[in-house]
């Protein structure tokens, strides 16, 4: 048995992998929920009303969607100039701090519509510092950013839990460590009101197909491809590599510091150690279902916000550990990369 | 500076070095095989964490420990021909797989363990390993608490280490595995199938990273609860370079690394006014810097992360 590259590809290959693979990763997911001894279509069709059944379960699943376009964005971004940035995390709370450290007093005196763009700009900021030390390391010592970026992460986390155990440390949380709260009028408006949805979505929606224009349709674009593609060619037809990687790694960090920024702006108020179940790392799930396309982590940001809110209902009504939605996901990531490898070879006996 | 040298010269210092190093002495030595023959292994993360889970599952249900040991190994194999199964048949991209499957036995682990054990106020727990006594050894003033006091893990640890080192170097498979590594194709023309090769070193390195997980469980701690790893298997993963794919080095990177760590974790205890949190970062700290220096000088696997594709350059 063997691959062959395949010559074309049919439309219906295209649309139908993708699609196959999600739809393996819920059945092996099945298996799991039927192990475990309940009745796996009840369970689906639960975390569909989990994610969708009320007014107040659909704004929570779009709620949970934002940061995950936001981090799905990054990771895109990111990979596709095959700079692996894995530390979207530790970027994420970076950008929390930033936010919950300028918009709790030093410049609460700004008036809201000047505060909200400025903070905004401050925690996407954060998230940038945060990745150029990975970048460095590559450019300056060529040490791999996967791990450095990793383990960014859990020193990022360690700097938030000591910043709001001391001088961020809200010290009327009753000694428990967490951040003062940002102002009221730095908080993002409501985009339905009596609910926790924020308008962090929209700002996700239009950055999606910001990044998508800035990728098909600028020089930048262009460079950042040719970077990922074959970085040697990329340098042979005058990329500047280092520069390119420069841009991508703030575009990517900043984009990871937005998505921590909105969060606390949009729906704590304030910054806690467990601020993000794992956005960062959901992100690049989320990326690569979409095969890296901008437009696309709108959707697949959706699916795992479903699966996350809905999880959350259906573990409640069948004693089913919340944890299958972490599986699922991941099991789809496995089964997505397997499908778009299909697309591209066929087998050969 | 006296203090220094109390925590320096304390029996107890030593004997965790040996404690703090074992997990980290098997995942290094697991990543690095499969390293060796051309296969980044980011799953190990997650292959430690079900290890941890899966050893102390069985353990739990009245298997002993060894046979904890052996469960998790296999549990670890099975992720490991998953990965080769991605990478090497397929030949898709190390890192991603390499995630996926981490973000997968994570998950899949907490999930197997909510299922298995009901949420409880104080997570249940087991009998772990104890600490062999030796004779004569163990006895010896000083170096018996130091050095002879360990679990029988600890010692496996360092065996697999020494005889990694010599299959690596001194033996044919060691030989076809650096083939793999180096030059795959090279390798097909000297009749070894690099793919074959690469399937082992995965599902043997996987192996060895889930028994390195299975350590904090049935041996350091007695209970498992998630996130219990802690980046281990990041920090394994940079230690294989700063080994520059070596299984001598790679111990003595382990120790050096567990040094450091034993001597922050006592340090906390007499300095006063540093956060806590300044000593739990320095572990992260030391390995990016250990990268930053070791990664122009190490040999890396020529051949690492590129995919093997027969009759395709």
């Amino acid at each position: 048995m063997r691959f062959e590259r395949r010559e074309q590809r049919s439309l219906l290959l295209l649309v139908g992998a993708p699609l196959a693979a999600i739809v393996v990763a819920l059945a092996l997911s099945g298996i799991l929920i039927a192990i475990a001894g309940a009745p796996v279509l009840e369970a689906y069709r639960r975390i569909l009303i989990g994610a969708f059944g009320s007014r107040l379960s659909a704004t929570e699943t779009l709620t949970r969607a934002t940061p995950l376009m936001l981090t799905g964005l990054a990771a895109a971004v990111a990979f596709r100039a095959r700079l692996w940035n894995i530390g979207a995390e530790g970027q994420f709370y970076f950008g929390a701090l930033a936010v919950a450290a300028f918009g709790s007093h030093l410049l609460s005196g700004l008036p809201g519509p000047i505060l909200i763009p400025v903070l905004l700009v401050i925690g996407a900021l954060a998230g940038m510092v945060l990745i150029l030390i990975p970048l460095w390391l590559r450019l300056r010592f060529s040490v791999d950013e996967v791990v450095t970026s990793l383990l960014m992460n859990f020193i990022a986390v360690l700097v938030v839990s000591m910043l709001i155990d001391g001088v961020l440390k809200d010290p009327l949380a009753f000694g428990w460590p967490q951040s003062q709260s940002v102002v009221d009028h730095a908080m993002l408006p409501k985009l339905v009101p009596r609910s926790r949805l924020h308008i962090g979505l929209g700002i996700a929606v239009v950055l999606a197909f910001v990044v998508a224009f800035i990728q098909s349709r600028t020089v930048f674009g262009l460079q950042s491809r040719a970077a990922g593609l074959n970085p040697q060619g990329a340098v042979f037809a005058g990329v500047p590599l280092g520069r390119t990687l420069f841009k991508v790694a703030c575009l990517s960090g900043g984009l990871a510091g937005l998505a921590g920024a909105i969060e606390v702006m949009g729906v704590r108020g304030y910054v806690t150690t467990d601020l993000s179940p794992g956005f960062g790392y959901s992100g690049i799930v989320v990326a690569m279902l979409a095969n890296l396309n901008p437009v696309g982590v709108i959707f697949t940001a959706l699916f795992t916000a479903i699966m996350f809110v809905g999880a959350d209902g259906m573990s409640r009504s069948l004693g089913i550990p919340t944890y299958i939605a972490d599986v699922t996901v991941a099991l789809s990531l496995l089964t997505m990369v397997v499908a778009l490898f299909f697309t591209q070879y066929r087998v050969r006996r | 500076m006296s203090t220094l040298i109390d925590i320096l010269s304390s029996a107890g210092l030593w004997a965790a070095i040996l404690r703090i190093a074992t997990p980290l002495i098997f995942g290094t030595l697991g990543a690095l095989l499969s390293e060796r023959a051309g296969v980044l292994n980011l799953g190990i993360e997650g292959v430690m964490t079900f290890g941890a889970m899966i050893g102390w599952l069985a353990v739990y249900n009245g298997a002993d420990l060894w046979t904890g040991v052996l469960v998790a190994a296999c549990a670890g194999a099975l992720f490991g021909t998953l990965h080769a199964g991605l990478t090497v048949t397929l030949g898709l991209s190390q890192h991603v797989c390499g995630l996926g499957v981490t973000l997968f036995a994570s998950s899949f682990s907490y999930y197997v363990f909510r299922l298995a054990v009901p949420v409880a106020g104080t997570p249940p727990t087991i009998t772990p390993f104890q600490p062999l006594d030796i004779p004569v050894l163990s006895a010896l003033p000083f170096l018996g608490q130091a050095v002879f006091t360990q679990t029988a893990p600890t010692y496996l640890a360092i065996a697999v280490a020494l005889v990694m080192a010599y299959v690596i170097f001194r033996t044919p498979i060691g030989l076809a595995v650096r083939m793999a590594g180096e030059n795959p194709h090279a390798a097909e023309a000297q009749g070894v199938n690099p793919m074959k090769v690469r399937y082992g070193a995965v599902i043997v390195g996987s192996a060895l990273m889930a028994v390195g997980g299975a350590f904090l469980t049935l041996s350091a701690f007695n209970s498992f609860f998630p996130t219990m790893v802690q980046g281990r298997g990041w920090i394994c993963i940079a230690l294989v370079v700063f080994s520059s794919w070596r299984p001598g080095r790679a111990l003595f990177g382990a120790l050096l690394f567990a040094f450091f760590d034993a001597f922050q974790l006592r340090l906390q205890t007499v300095v006063e006014g540093v956060p806590y949190q300044i000593f739990l970062m320095t572990p992260y700290i030391l390995s990016i810097a250990a990268l930053a220096i070791m990664a122009r000088r190490a040999r890396v696997p020529q051949a690492l992360m590129q995919p093997y594709r027969r009759g395709e350059r």
